[in-house]
């Protein structure tokens, strides 16, 4: 019965996302196997599923994901030159190179080739999954970004996920029980919240729970305890979505499709979950994309307070030591990786919204 | 008139009406108009005002900056301490007055009482290099406060002009300039901040030595010339907006239609209408400036020490955060206080203010 | 009440609590419908006419509430009914229409999710007969090609055919009254008159009742039997269509109908009424009407006009009728 109401778009729809994100899993398993030559074949496809699926949908997908594409590109390219604007070049900071030392190196880094040719080496590697060489530790920078990346990534799946839960159930709350107490307090607590930065929050959870009160261990690779961080990494992102799911929700609620519902007796328990929360949901989506990107900024913060080994440590440590082919290469992929989720939840935004042209 | 028949008015009622002839005169126009309980009219701004102070929480908000800005500007005039100076008692350094307690008085200090001195009391202790915490707070809170006014000045400024060309222009010029807009706007912001106050400190480092500049430090600078890169296209989009569907509202063809010159278009519709939102935003950007001045200070992107800021002297006070927690609370204090006021005084002019939300 | 009484509404009062005080939307309103007929109810915005029907729905929102008064629906009061009661009784008993089917369908879902789950709210049909009722419906109201309806969203609907989604919506469950809140308001004028012609093609069809509520006296004076005219939350006038068109007793009927664009009459320009809607959270005492009204007497300003039945089709509310009455005693005495 229910397959009746999907229409002919949501179909196609969810199969052009479904197919983009296989093409995408495929890429970034293999990225550092495969050669560039993935880059090309992932535009070769979307430019061939472009001709093929001649649809609103499909052209507005190709759109978005050529557009990400340009973004980082872009990313990459400021990333590069900036870096190389810094005087004396990336390698100044090198303990006393001798002069054939410094030869070898910069051979080694093609330093020695002019500089559009050095970004066309780097971008080269880029694509291969090659990020360079720590000029600090040596280490092959995507190795490092990789290992320390999963600890992150645990850390900031957690903190996204309790944000989103807790957020939309205390919106819908505060927007239920609206100028009441619970909406009061759900109100009151956010919008402290929202005024505290993540830093600090964590300190103070570090020093109370951790030190003063020892209910939490501090955090080890052997006994790694995640609820310190992850509460003071959501908060900040949790409160954002309570108010916005309450605001969204008190706006679908006054909505006359609400009334039409509401006057052709449906329940109100229903009204809420099938008729208001579908709609309330759709500004929350496009909170997605910077959610992604406050999680990742944040955890450099969280990781540096909680000494947790994830990559956002690793990157404060390399500002601190000047490491630039790190700070270029976590700076990259960072900024891939937000880019890709803001597509990923406009994507999504248009799968839920029907209303949207594609344009 | 055959329709009127006596006997269908109730009796009593003509009775007592047939008592009272005068009242069937014609009422004049003056005691209609009393009549007519009318709502007091007022401008749109008075009714803002009106509706701005009534909000408590504004009202607290409101008082409370004013307090802290009072105090900012006050208190380095009475407390005899300077923010980069050790104490000294009678031109001697007073090397016990390390990591002092609020209200309490080094060895030095309390022998220099007894031999009858006044000593001004640390409000709030010393740090671990000597120095009065209070005013440490109290130039933190300084440098804090100019950085978010001057950032979200420096993003006013950028934002309403190119918005406004934008905006007003429109066909090409519009497209051309929304474009870069939104490559600028995909950008993950925080990381190009990062990424640019790197650059910038060494690049900056060597040519500022010297000029009045350099006291504030490399990093300052970089965060200005960053919001002035970066954080605009916010404003630009959100005055772009205002501009255009205010362009198209009846009241401004209709004052074209009378042959108003574009600048008094602008001058009279334009602005005034948009000002409430731009105002708005631009009290929301204060606190967010100040959160991304704390967050590079944390990664140490921040002031130039000596020059505390809040953000810097949250971070410093981690290093010995067991043995001297008030040194977190302070600073932690005073940025959870700033921005907290400035989100209710953003939301309460948001409610007072912004015309969409008017019932 | 007599035998063919459907609804029966007595002394309805609904309040709005605003920060800045009670809205009084409804002020004391009373009115019976008779089963097959339709009752107009004509006011300019704010005079309570939709609050009154979403009263008699209780969909009103957070912050409006009944504060008095019985709806009688068969005898039974509606606003005793229990929550539970409620919902069955909504939409399979009652039903309503709006008056913008651009925003009165849920953007997020087809027009035959919507549809169906009006029927199976109210009825135990099996999927497949909910369905098929679904299409009887959309044919029903004249909306072409229903199998490809059903699939598509609200946004890829013309408003017309929204407006005869929403009534297939309405009359899926045979609802012995339909309620339809100006459903031609947001329309083009051509579409105006073919959902007014399905309503009434409907009504003949069907035989429920209808409460046809609008702004516009034009829209209402063919396919009304009665009609209320209300201002401030109350009934200034109540009467046959002829009654109201014809025999108007009442300063604000006449100032409404006087502004009715006529093609033909001979009108050199339309008389507008002067003045704005009075302002509901400060009521003045006296007739709400009076300060804009031409013809206001002291009385007016100070005492509120009773409901005056002028003959067995037509009650008023105006202090001249009584002031008519009064005169022409008073010349017959001088006689």
């Amino acid at each position: 019965m229910d397959t009746a109401i999907k229409t002919d778009r949501t179909r196609k729809m969810v199969a052009t996302l479904l197919l983009f994100a296989a093409v995408f899993a495929v890429a970034f398993i293999f990225l550092p196997v495969l050669s560039e030559k993935i880059l090309v074949g992932v535009i070769l496809l979307l430019l061939a599923g472009m001709l093929f699926m001649n649809n609103d949908t499909g052209r507005y997908v190709c759109k978005r994901v050529l557009l990400a594409i340009l973004t980082v590109f872009i990313i990459a390219t400021i990333t590069f030159f900036a870096m190389n604007a810094i005087p004396g070049g990336p390698f100044s900071k090198e303990k006393a190179p001798t002069a054939a030392v410094k030869a070898v190196l910069d051979q080694r880094f093609h330093l020695d080739k002019p500089l559009l040719v050095q970004f066309q080496l780097y971008l080269e590697g880029l694509m291969s999954g090659d990020f360079g060489i720590s000029t600090k530790t040596g280490r092959d920078i995507s190795v490092t970004i990789f290992e320390k990346f999963s600890v992150s990534a645990t850390l900031g799946g957690w903190a996204v996920l309790t944000a989103l839960v807790f957020g939309l159930v205390l919106g819908s709350i505060a927007a239920l029980n609206r100028n009441k107490i619970p909406d009061r307090a759900i109100i009151f607590f956010t919008t402290l919240f929202v005024a505290v930065p993540s830093f600090i929050l964590a300190t103070l959870l570090l020093m109370v729970f951790c030190l003063q009160l020892g209910w939490f261990g501090v955090w080890s690779v052997n006994a790694p305890n995640y609820v310190l961080p992850v509460i003071s990494l959501a908060l900040y992102p949790m409160s954002y979505i309570t108010r916005l799911t309450k605001t969204s929700m008190l706006d679908v609620l006054s909505q006359d499709y609400i009334r039409t519902a509401r006057a052709k007796g449906v329940k109100e328990r229903l009204v809420i979950f099938k008729h208001a929360l579908k709609n309330a949901l759709i500004p929350v989506i496009t909170y997605v994309g910077p959610l992604t990107a406050y999680i990742l900024t944040g955890s450099m913060v969280v990781e540096s307070v909680f000494t947790v080994g994830g990559l956002g440590v690793e990157f404060v440590k390399s500002i601190g030591n000047r490491d630039y082919p790190m700070i270029m290469g976590t700076t990259i992929f960072l900024a891939t990786l937000m880019v890709s989720m803001t597509l990923i939840s406009d994507l999504i935004y248009k799968v839920v919204d029907p209303k949207i042209t594609f344009d | 008139m055959s329709n009127y028949s006596a006997d269908m008015i109730p009796k009593k009622r003509l009775l007592s009406l047939q008592l009272d002839a005068a009242k069937f005169e014609r009422a004049s126009d003056a005691e209609k108009e009393q009549h007519d309980v009318m709502r007091e009219s007022t401008t749109f701004f008075k009714d803002g005002m009106r509706k701005l102070f009534k909000n408590p929480l504004a009202v607290i908000s409101l008082v409370v900056l004013l307090l802290i800005i009072v105090t900012i500007v006050i208190a380095p005039m009475i407390v005899p301490y300077k923010y980069s100076e050790m104490i000294t008692i009678n031109g001697k350094r007073d090397r016990s007055a390390k990591n002092l307690p609020p209200f309490t008085y080094s060895q030095m200090e309390l022998k220099a009482i007894e031999e009858g001195q006044e000593i001004f009391p640390h409000i709030f202790g010393t740090d671990e290099l000597s120095r009065d915490y209070f005013i440490r707070v109290v130039y933190g809170a300084r440098v804090s406060l100019s950085v978010g006014f001057f950032a979200s000045l420096i993003v006013l400024i950028i934002g309403l002009l190119f918005g406004s060309i934008a905006g007003y222009a429109g066909g090409k010029v519009d497209l051309v300039l929304m474009r870069i807009v939104d490559v600028i706007y995909s950008l993950p912001d925080t990381l190009m901040v990062i990424l640019l106050s790197v650059v910038l400190d060494q690049v900056l480092g060597q040519s500022l030595q010297g000029t009045v500049l350099a006291s504030l430090g490399t990093n300052m600078i970089s965060l200005f010339v960053v919001f002035g890169l970066l954080y605009w296209v916010g404003m630009a989009r959100l005055v772009r907006g205002q501009i255009l569907s205010i362009k198209t509202n009846e009241y401004v063809l209709a004052a074209r239609a009378m042959g108003a010159k574009s600048g008094r278009i602008i001058r009279k519709h334009i602005l005034p209408n948009c000002m409430s939102v731009i105002i708005i935003s631009t009290a929301l950007q204060i606190p967010s400036a100040i959160f991304t001045e704390s967050f590079l200070s944390f990664i140490g992107l921040g002031v130039q020490a000596p020059m505390p800021s809040l953000g810097s002297l949250a971070n410093a006070s981690r290093q010995a955060l067991q043995a001297y927690p008030y040194k977190l609370v302070f600073p932690a204090l005073g940025i959870c206080l700033i921005v907290l006021s400035f989100n209710l005084l953003g939301d309460g002019l948001r409610d007072a203010f912004d015309p969409k939300l008017r019932r | 009440m007599s035998e063919t009484t459907l609804l029966q509404v007595n002394d309805l009062r609904t309040s709005f609590f605003t920060d800045s005080g009670e809205v009084k939307a409804v002020n004391g309103l009373s009115f019976s419908l008779e089963r097959g007929k339709v009752l107009g109810i004509v006011g300019e915005s704010g005079s309570g006419k939709s609050v009154t029907a979403y009263s008699l729905l209780r969909i009103l929102t957070d912050s409006g509430r009944v504060t008095g008064g019985q709806v009688l629906f068969n005898g039974e009061n509606i606003l005793e009914f229990s929550p539970q009661k409620m919902h069955s009784f909504r939409g399979s008993r009652i039903s309503m229409i709006f008056q913008d089917p651009m925003t009165s369908l849920n953007p997020v879902y087809t027009v035959g999710n919507q549809l169906r789950e009006a029927i199976r709210i109210h009825t135990d049909r099996t999927p497949e007969q909910v369905r098929e009722r679904a299409l009887e419906m959309l044919q029903l109201v004249g909306v072409n090609e229903p199998e490809k309806r059903l699939t598509q969203y609200p946004h890829e609907l013309s408003g017309g055919m929204r407006q005869r989604v929403m009534i297939a919506m309405a009359l899926a469950c045979e609802p012995d009254i339909l309620i339809a809140d100006e459903p031609t308001t947001a329309l083009d004028v051509t579409i105006q008159a073919q959902i007014l012609e399905l309503m009434q093609e409907l009504q003949h069809k069907l035989g429920m009742s209808i409460i046809m509520i609008t702004h516009d006296l034009g829209v209402i004076a063919d396919i009304c039997d009665e009609i209320i005219v209300m201002y401030a939350g109350r009934v200034c006038e109540r009467g046959t269509a002829d009654e109201i068109f014809y025999n108007p007793c009442h300063e604000y009927t006449k100032g409404l109908i006087r502004s009715i664009p006529t093609i033909g009459a001979n009108h050199d320009k339309l008389i507008p009424i002067a003045g704005n809607p009075v302002d509901l959270l400060n009521l003045p005492k006296g007739c709400a009407f009076a300060s804009r009204c031409d013809q206001a007497m002291k009385i007016c300003l100070t005492d509120a006009p009773e409901e005056i039945r002028i003959n067995e089709n037509h009650i008023a509310a105006c202090w001249m009728n009584v002031k008519k009455v009064y005169d022409e005693a008073k010349e017959e005495e001088s006689k």
